[in-house]
């Protein structure tokens, strides 16, 4: 059986997969761009302690905020 | 007579010291909320600087930016006007939450001055507080004049000087946060209370007698949340650094709707 996820590992997963779907939004050649652009921004906090509750949530935050402005349809492409 | 005034004067230059005289520094520790997004895993702390009175202006605002000359250019806060009429420099000085451009420099060197960003408010950087939602909520309650019918010389709407009377002590109101993150009420219920500053501009535009959508406001504070979470704790009156009256304001709201 897989190991239980905390309310807070789901939500982070629930954003990650949040951004996924709104990159597969973009026009079709520019998707794998907002792909790695999304991969790259989660991986960068890969070592962060699961313990580290305040840094989580405000990274949440971060990325929620990040997410919506993204998801604007005027936004095409990302380098 | 003449030797008193003497003596006092001796006395104001002994205690202020001539320009020209060298002494010691009067050096003040301010200890400043630090804490960099950058480096999400760190905890915030706070960080002393030491700046000398006798070098630095009288407002807490001077001596911020004396240090973000000087000391550290990395300390991050918003101003602007550094007077007292946009409301960027709003933070939380020596407890209490105000404009660090309207609040003096405590004299008393031997005393450090603690500055925070405003309380309960999630943190963009160092003394920045992200207002996103507060302007979310003043956008909710439609700050601008709505009418159905227009003068027909196609001119100013005209307001009588008692009605524009009722519109002092509310109009002055500067959206700087501080009554807001006061309110012991608006941090445990950010999301769903609209808190003094916005209720009190809700208020100016319930009272403008150029305003025709009275009752659709009205109906928007109908519930339990928005407008009822107020218990007139009065923290916004207490702390508000241009001297208005929020908590006045709501009573008023609550006034207005109870006796419709």
């Amino acid at each position: 059986m897989a190991k239980r996820l905390s309310g807070l590992q789901k939500e982070v997963i629930h954003l990650y997969r949040g951004c996924i779907r709104v990159a597969h939004t973009k026009p079709r050649p520019n998707q794998p761009h907002f792909v790695s652009y999304i991969r790259e921004e989660f991986g960068k906090y890969k070592g962060l302690p699961k313990k580290d509750f305040t840094a989580i949530e405000h990274l949440l935050r971060v990325g929620h905020k990040r997410k919506d402005l993204y998801s604007q349809p005027e936004l095409k492409d990302i380098h | 007579m003449n030797g008193l005034v003497k003596q006092r004067v001796a006395g104001g230059i002994l205690r202020r010291g001539l320009a020209t005289a060298s002494q010691t520094p009067r050096l003040k520790t301010f200890k400043i909320y630090r804490w960099n997004p950058d480096k999400p895993a760190e905890k915030p702390r706070l960080q002393s600087f030491q700046v000398d009175l006798d070098d630095c202006g009288p407002m807490v605002l001077d001596a911020l930016l004396k240090i973000k000359d000087q000391q550290d250019s990395s300390l991050t806060l918003r101003r602007s006007c550094r007077e007292g009429i946009c409301g960027s420099c709003a933070m939380n000085i020596g407890g209490r939450n105000t404009l660090a451009c309207l609040c003096k420099i405590d004299q008393d060197h031997k005393k450090e001055t603690k500055i925070y960003p405003l309380p309960h408010m999630y943190i963009i950087k160092d003394l920045v507080p992200d207002l996103t939602n507060f302007y979310q909520q003043y956008k909710s309650i439609q700050p601008y004049l709505q009418r159905s019918t227009f003068p027909a010389d196609g001119k100013e709407v005209l307001q009588s000087v008692a009605d524009r009377k009722k519109l002092d002590g509310l109009y002055e109101c500067i959206l700087c946060a501080c009554c807001s993150t006061a309110c012991p009420s608006y941090w445990w219920n950010q999301e769903q209370y609209l808190g003094p500053a916005v209720l009190m501009q809700a208020y100016r535009w319930l009272v403008d007698s150029r305003d025709q959508a009275g009752a659709i406001r009205k109906n928007m504070l109908q519930n339990s949340m928005s407008l009822y979470r107020c218990h007139t704790i009065m923290n916004c009156t207490r702390t508000c650094p241009k001297g208005l009256n929020p908590g006045l304001a709501i009573a008023e709201i609550k006034k207005a709707i109870a006796t419709d």
